[in-house]
């Protein structure tokens, strides 16, 4: 990751998202978390269910109304847009690829028009012909037939239903894509299809990803930065490489050294780490800290001595 | 293969679903045998054929399933000519299954002390106090917390984990001698999942239970199965133990199957992977069903079916790279790695049973 001419695309600072405010079953789905990501990287966001990354991709989308704190997109505050051109900017700008390719998709809606549905809303084609042919495009880019624009979703695979999704996203031409969980639904030889795809839009039309899953390995390969949360905090970020090599929060190397290997001579000597989340609420006050360059994590100030010397023991930081 | 440690042969098995367009050949011929104690895993993509054929072995399979041949052995009897209510005595007792899906595998308005103790009462005619006494400590077995309290409590009181924990739980009672595991960790977050794995390895070794494990996450069939059946298009297309499957793999299909997976090591701008998708098995193709996403097939995949080809006494692959003629390919770079890790690994065994004898590997055996 080059830092040095990076610039930032999004900055979310201090974002809460609670739900059921004040209510006895208050949430707080996020709690206080804070992270920028680069232009033309993919930022992968990884942990386990309930720790509050699907709410942090939605919340950036602005699905939800943010309890506390900022999310700044190209520098402008997602939050209070003051005109009507500017949120029509933002829903183009910054799109979504979802889960569930089966429950996704209209079933009701021909391909052509579940693909062509936000180039209608932002008026983004001349006449019925210009339309038609940037959908036969954009199923083209994704890897299906033209054929298939007149097909309904049933009519398709898993993996292919994903590609509909993915070319729904790039018809309206977005800087940034938040991807939940894209490939989870999919099957293992189809996954890696979805995440080459995936990868080479990246690299044609140079965008942004936030890439959310629960497989660690496929996280590691597509991310160029991966933040790690747990309980609606973030406890971890650093570039992909370095994470998953010298984890240096208890938690993320917990959670690395339960990742199952396709390779049986090494589960049969796998050390599983355990975590015990108690340490987290112990009352004292904790935030993101950097401990060596690029590479945060969450610590109270008595706490950072320790990781400092975690760092440097596994050669993070030069004397 | 009349083997005294068989538990479990299927023979020449297969399964049609009749569909308003036609016959789908969900099952293709399908031949293994399970042992005992040991964790059979089945490996291939959804479709491929492996929940159809644990389903048969459960009799469970839908009503427009039709099982034009083949036979179950079990214990000298062929399931499949037992009727409903024979299979229903040995469905929870004999036989039990894991399924998929925590969230919906419970009864949602049955506590849960009541839903473990069930197969005690209608299995074995048990009273409901000792039955509930027994749950509590299957209970205990599987890892819930705080067993006493919790057991008047119902599914939606518990996390995902906590649930499988009582599937399991309910599957285990009767101490079955077969257990069939359908994916039962795939909707678990990896930590919760490991904790699953773990207490399925323990619990089998203190009940010699045999498993069939299903799954598509080669990493969880490293770390669990003892041997490993590789599916594709309703036939079993490679089977060894599982260092011969991830170290010396044959079949094409189980290249593409383990290059696929991005390990923590992957780099690299594209990910190899399987192109197309598996063929429809209303009308199966002629010849190998994998040859059309095959780079390396031959001009007889398409036309005559490959036979097993023996690698060892205990590993088979059905592909034609293994017949004498076949010309000689390279695998991918992965797999050859895996080939050379294997070969140094083997070497390495060799030199060490020199050494101290055979001793650590009858350890390991009992």
């Amino acid at each position: 990751m080059d830092y040095e001419n990076a610039k930032k695309i999004l900055e979310v600072k201090h974002l809460k998202q609670y739900f059921n405010v004040g209510k006895a079953d208050e949430v707080r789905a996020v709690d206080d978390i804070s992270f920028d990501i680069y232009k033309g990287e993919t930022f992968g966001l990884v942990g386990e269910s309930g720790s509050g990354k699907t709410t942090t991709g939605r919340a950036i989308i602005h699905l939800y109304e943010p309890t506390s704190g900022e999310i700044l997109f190209d520098g402008k505050n997602v939050d209070n847009f003051t005109s009507k051109e500017e949120r029509h900017e933002f829903h183009q700008d910054m799109q979504m690829i979802f889960q569930d390719p089966y429950a996704s998709l209209n079933p009701r809606m021909k391909v052509k028009d579940i693909v062509a549905e936000g180039i209608d809303i932002n008026h983004l084609a001349k006449d019925d012909a210009d339309r038609t042919n940037q959908v036969e495009t954009l199923l083209e880019t994704v890897g299906l037939n033209k054929d298939h624009s007149s097909r309904y979703p049933h009519e398709f695979s898993g993996g292919q239903r994903q590609r509909i999704g993915i070319a729904r996203a790039l018809a309206v031409h977005p800087k940034f894509v938040i991807a939940d969980e894209p490939i989870s639904a999919l099957d293992v030889s189809i996954q890696a299809q979805v995440v080459n795809l995936m990868k080479k839009l990246q690299r044609e039309q140079d965008l942004t990803y936030l890439f959310i899953a629960h497989d660690l390995s496929m996280v590691k390969y597509i991310s160029d930065r991966i933040g790690v949360m747990h309980y609606g905090r973030m406890l971890e970020i650093a570039d992909a490489d370095e994470i998953y090599a010298h984890p240096l929060h208890d938690y993320t190397k917990s959670l690395l050294s339960a990742v199952p290997v396709p390779d049986p001579e090494f589960e049969r000597t796998r050390q599983e780490i355990h975590y015990d989340a108690k340490n987290e609420n112990d009352g004292k006050e904790r935030h993101l800290v950097e401990i060596s360059p690029h590479h945060y994590v969450r610590a109270a100030d008595d706490e950072i001595a320790m990781y400092k010397q975690r760092a440097h023991e596994a050669s993070l930081i030069k004397d | 293969m009349d083997n005294e440690k068989d538990i479990l042969e299927v023979r020449n098995l297969q399964v049609n679903f009749k569909t308003y367009a036609g016959d789908v050949k969900a099952i293709r011929n399908v031949n293994f045998d399970l042992r005992k104690g040991e964790t059979l895993a089945i490996v291939g993509e959804s479709g491929s054929g492996k929940s159809v054929t644990t389903r048969t072995i459960m009799g469970l399979n839908a009503s427009n399933a039709r099982i034009t041949s083949g036979s179950i052995m079990y214990k000298g009897q062929d399931l499949l000519k037992k009727s409903e209510k024979e299979m229903q005595a040995i469905r929870g007792q004999d036989i039990a299954e894991i399924f998929q899906d925590p969230m919906t595998s419970l009864d949602p308005t049955m506590r849960i002390g009541r839903q473990i103790a069930e197969p005690l009462m209608v299995h074995k005619g048990m009273k409901k106090e000792k039955a509930l006494k027994q749950a509590l400590e299957m209970m205990k077995l599987v890892g819930i917390t705080d067993a006493e309290n919790r057991m008047n409590d119902y599914p939606h009181q518990f996390s995902g984990g906590m649930r499988q924990r009582i599937v399991i739980a309910i599957a285990l009672i009767n101490y079955p001698e077969v257990l069939i595991a359908d994916e039962p960790t795939t909707a678990l977050d990896v930590t919760i999942q490991a904790q699953i794995l773990n207490l399925m390895k323990e619990l089998q070794d203190k009940i010699s239970t045999s498993i069939i494990f299903i799954t598509h996450d080669l990493g969880v069939v490293a770390g669990m199965a003892d041997r490993v059946a590789v599916m594709y298009a309703g036939k079993i297309v490679e089977y060894g133990t599982v260092d011969e499957i991830f170290y010396n793999p044959k079949h094409p299909y189980t290249w593409g199957l383990l290059s696929s997976m991005p390990t923590l090591d992957t780099k690299g701008d594209e990910l190899p992977s399987i192109p197309g998708t598996p063929p429809d098995l209303l009308d199966p193709p002629t010849g190998d069903a994998f040859a059309a996403r095959n780079q390396y097939a031959l001009k007889i995949d398409t036309e005559k079916e490959p036979p097993f080809f023996k690698v060892s006494d205990t590993h088979y692959a059905a592909t034609w790279l293994l017949h004498p003629d076949a010309p000689k390919v390279t695998p991918p770079a992965q797999i050859v790695a895996r080939q050379e890790k294997y070969a140094t690994m083997q070497k390495d065994l060799l030199a060490q049973q020199q050494q101290h004898g055979p001793v650590e590997e009858e350890e390991e055996k009992q």
